[in-house]
């Protein structure tokens, strides 16, 4: 390549740029939906189970399931405890969710633990948020057994014995440990994908595509300009994120910045490929549009962020290999909470390298097809 | 000005239904793209662990040791890979394995002699933090079930304690996918009410033929019908087949009423159509448009509705603002009657709020047309 040919891509990029940064409403829209997305959503994306109301109906009335009720009360998980007085009031209480789940103890609770007799304790939980359910469910049960074992040994008997749990890379499970390192991946996608897309569908709406076609251009170097414009753009916007992972929610980052950044650059190049293929196929930008959010929704829902991915059944888990953004989950979780080896970022970097290759060979080829 | 002209609204949303039909991208986003979204809540978003790929490495190799093995091994909701220390902790940093149970060496010794506690140890994948709670508790109920079935065997009385008996209502076996397809129903939704009418309107904008609409003797209200009523139609058809596929395909229970689903999906429909409109008749581009619907309709119906993350859990701010969303009513009502029935005391303030949206953007929208039409 000569240096009339860099000259060129260059003065292409600063075209690009301008196109994105040109009027105060796109460069709002540039910033403002990284800033309030890195503001919201680790504060929204949360499976833990906080300040929830417990409902509490005690027919026993005993020493033991006042004890075990006021335990219940002082777990972080339940900051209301609502009493209830007859069983006619569990229905409305869970039909209208004004608690999670009713516990009941039925009427001889107390004197049957006395008496080292098996008490049941019934847990009604609202199966329409079965995942929080299950979880406070667990939490009742912690704290039932935590409660009957101190018991045992206020009585004399032998410790029971218990298990350790360690939670490793995040020992208090904090939920924004989890979402910044995949939110990095998840806001660099909405952006990137959509500037691309549509920064090829705008110029042919407006047509000034055909211009850049009779310019001496080549297709492959109008490629290279819009890439390297998004890639600006992006890089800009996940140091955005990263610095509020780091410093805003202090989540660790145990591995290497650099690492995060050299593994950007591919997943960037990956998505560019994707942005341009849909872009090549569309003619406006409401198909585009349509086109990347198509693409979009299905990927970062399969991504790993929603659900683990080890839950999908095998074939879906097959057919995820595409997914860039599952790859680059995984990079960037692993860099920032697990301090990876260099051997497993370049593993996992190989299937970003693929699609890259895969959709901008392609994306070449329509663009040579439809305007060579 | 001249009146309301039923010819003219017709021969408008005529107009506007060959548009939608003419562009494949409006059915791919009206009937592909909901299936599509559909099958991936009900396939690929799962949150019930019935299936942990978990290490063990039994460094006691004594005979409770091996039973308490078999017992983990025999549990349909574990896979065990038995290996040592150093391998598994490779294992969960490569994410093979998502926590593993550790029987230090003198784990049946300790086990026997009384007054000792017998050295367990659960390590859990915590860059996985919800499957990690699930490790946890799913280990320490085999743990204590096995003690008990131990001290059974051996004629030993064990001390009973509080026997925890939980149901869960209105979905027995805590299937996620009963509320979360309820959740995705609201995202297709927003997608449908919002993102295509955005994106329709403002290309009359940038194109300059909504001028030439405004020029004609089309009255407001026609104008802001023939929007309304083609883009109501598909969301009410797309929503039947998404419904029709949620109750018969994915065997999410149905409990309330049709007239009951058809009223709140009508004010929700109208409240994001609403949205669009002001959005698109706000922003002057497509690609603006699209962005703003993007992050003003989209997003907050994926993160702060509901449909995935639970808004109690949320911090107090976020929390209030999840209140004046659109989509936080929607879920709550879909759940509601999916799972639930015609739950009154929890449908109607729904709708009372959703009634009160979709009035709120149709009359912006309206103003913000007739401004426009001064300039």
């Amino acid at each position: 390549m000569n240096m009339n040919a860099l000259h060129r891509i260059a003065a292409l990029i600063r075209k690009e740029l301008h196109s994105i940064l040109a009027d105060q409403q796109s460069r709002v829209l540039v910033v403002m939906p990284v800033i309030l997305q890195v503001i919201l959503f680790p504060l929204a994306a949360t499976l833990e189970v906080k300040n929830n109301t417990l409902a509490v109906l005690n027919e026993d009335g005993g020493h033991a399931s006042v004890e075990l009720e006021q335990r219940f009360a002082r777990a972080a998980a339940f900051t209301k405890i609502l009493h209830l007085t007859g069983a006619d009031q569990i229905a409305p209480t869970l039909d209208e969710q004004k608690a999670i789940a009713v516990a009941r103890f039925p009427q001889d609770f107390s004197r049957k633990l006395n008496q080292g007799i098996s008490a049941p304790l019934q847990l009604l939980l609202d199966g329409r948020r079965s995942n929080s359910s299950q979880i406070s469910a667990g939490y009742i049960q912690e704290i039932t057994t935590g409660f009957v074992a101190e018991r045992l040994l206020a009585a004399g008997g032998p410790p029971a014995s218990t298990l350790v749990v360690i939670n490793r890379y995040n020992p208090n499970l904090d939920y924004r440990w989890f979402v910044l390192p995949c939110l990095v991946p998840i806001i660099l996608t909405i952006s990137a994908l959509i500037l691309t897309a549509l920064s090829v569908a705008r110029e042919r709406e407006h047509g000034t595509f055909e211009q850049l076609l009779v310019s001496p251009l080549t297709p492959e170097m109008i490629m290279l300009g819009k890439a390297a414009a998004v890639l600006v753009v992006g890089l800009f916007q996940a140091s955005i994120i990263i610095l509020a992972a780091v410093f805003l929610y202090k989540v660790p980052l145990s591995g290497s910045l650099a690492l995060i950044y050299a593994s950007s650059i591919l997943y960037f190049l990956a998505l560019v490929g994707v942005g341009l293929c849909i872009s090549a196929i569309c003619a406006t930008q409401q198909q585009a549009f349509i086109g990347s959010f198509s693409f979009m929704m299905p990927a970062i829902l399969l991504s790993g962020y929603a659900s683990p991915v080890e839950n999908m059944p095998q074939w879906l888990q097959t057919a995820n290999w595409i997914n860039p953004i599952m790859h680059f989950i995984v990079i960037v979780k692993g860099i920032f909470l697990k301090d990876v080896s260099l051997a497993f970022v370049l593993e996992n970097c190989i299937p970003l390298a693929i699609i890259a290759m895969v959709t901008l060979t392609t994306a070449v080829i329509i663009f040579r097809r439809k305007f060579g | 000005m001249s009146g309301f002209s039923r010819t003219r609204l017709w021969a408008l949303c005529r107009k506007e239904a060959r548009q939608i039909l003419r562009d494949p991208s409006s059915a791919i986003i009206a009937f592909v793209q909901p299936m599509l979204l559909l099958f991936i809540f009900g396939y690929g978003i799962n949150l019930d662990m019935d299936h942990l790929r978990l290490g063990l490495c039994d460094e006691d190799g004594g005979p409770a040791a091996a039973e308490f093995t078999a017992q983990l091994t025999g549990s349909p909701y574990f896979e065990i890979t038995g290996a040592s220390r150093p391998r598994l902790d490779l294992l969960l940093e490569n994410g093979d394995i998502r926590g593993y149970v550790v029987l230090a060496r003198d784990f049946s010794r300790l086990l026997d002699s009384p007054g000792e506690t017998a050295p367990v140890q659960v390590v859990t994948d915590g860059a996985e933090p919800n499957t990690a709670n699930f490790v946890g508790a799913f280990v320490s109920n085999a743990w204590q079930q096995w003690q008990q079935t131990r001290a059974r065997d051996r004629g030993e009385t064990a001390v009973r304690g509080v026997e925890v008996q939980t149901r869960y209502w209105f979905n027995p076996a805590a299937v996620s996918r009963h509320y979360l397809i309820p959740g995705s129903i609201t995202i297709i939704m927003t997608v449908i009410g919002a993102m295509l009418t955005s994106l329709v309107v403002a290309r009359e904008w940038e194109r300059g033929t909504m001028e030439a609409l405004l020029a004609s003797p089309v009255t407001r209200t026609e104008l802001l019908l023939s929007k309304l009523l083609p883009y109501y139609t598909l969301g009410i058809v797309s929503m039947v087949v998404v419904v029709l596929c949620a109750v018969f395909v994915m065997g999410v229970p149905f409990r309330g009423s049709i007239a009951a689903l058809f009223l709140v999906t009508t004010v929700f429909l109208l409240s994001m159509l609403g949205i669009g409109l002001f959005i698109s008749s706000t922003m002057r581009s497509q690609f603006d448009s699209a962005q703003t619907t993007l992050n003003v309709a989209f997003l907050p119906a994926t993160m702060l509705s509901g449909a995935f993350f639970v808004i109690s859990s949320m911090p107090a701010p976020v929390r209030m603002l999840t209140y004046i969303l659109p989509p936080r009513y929607f879920v709550s009502s879909l759940q509601t009657i999916f799972l639930a029935g015609d739950v009154w005391p929890i449908l109607l303030p729904d709708i009372a709020f959703l009634t009160g949206t979709s009035i709120l953007f149709l009359a912006l929208t309206a103003l913000k047309t007739a401004r426009r039409l001064d300039q």
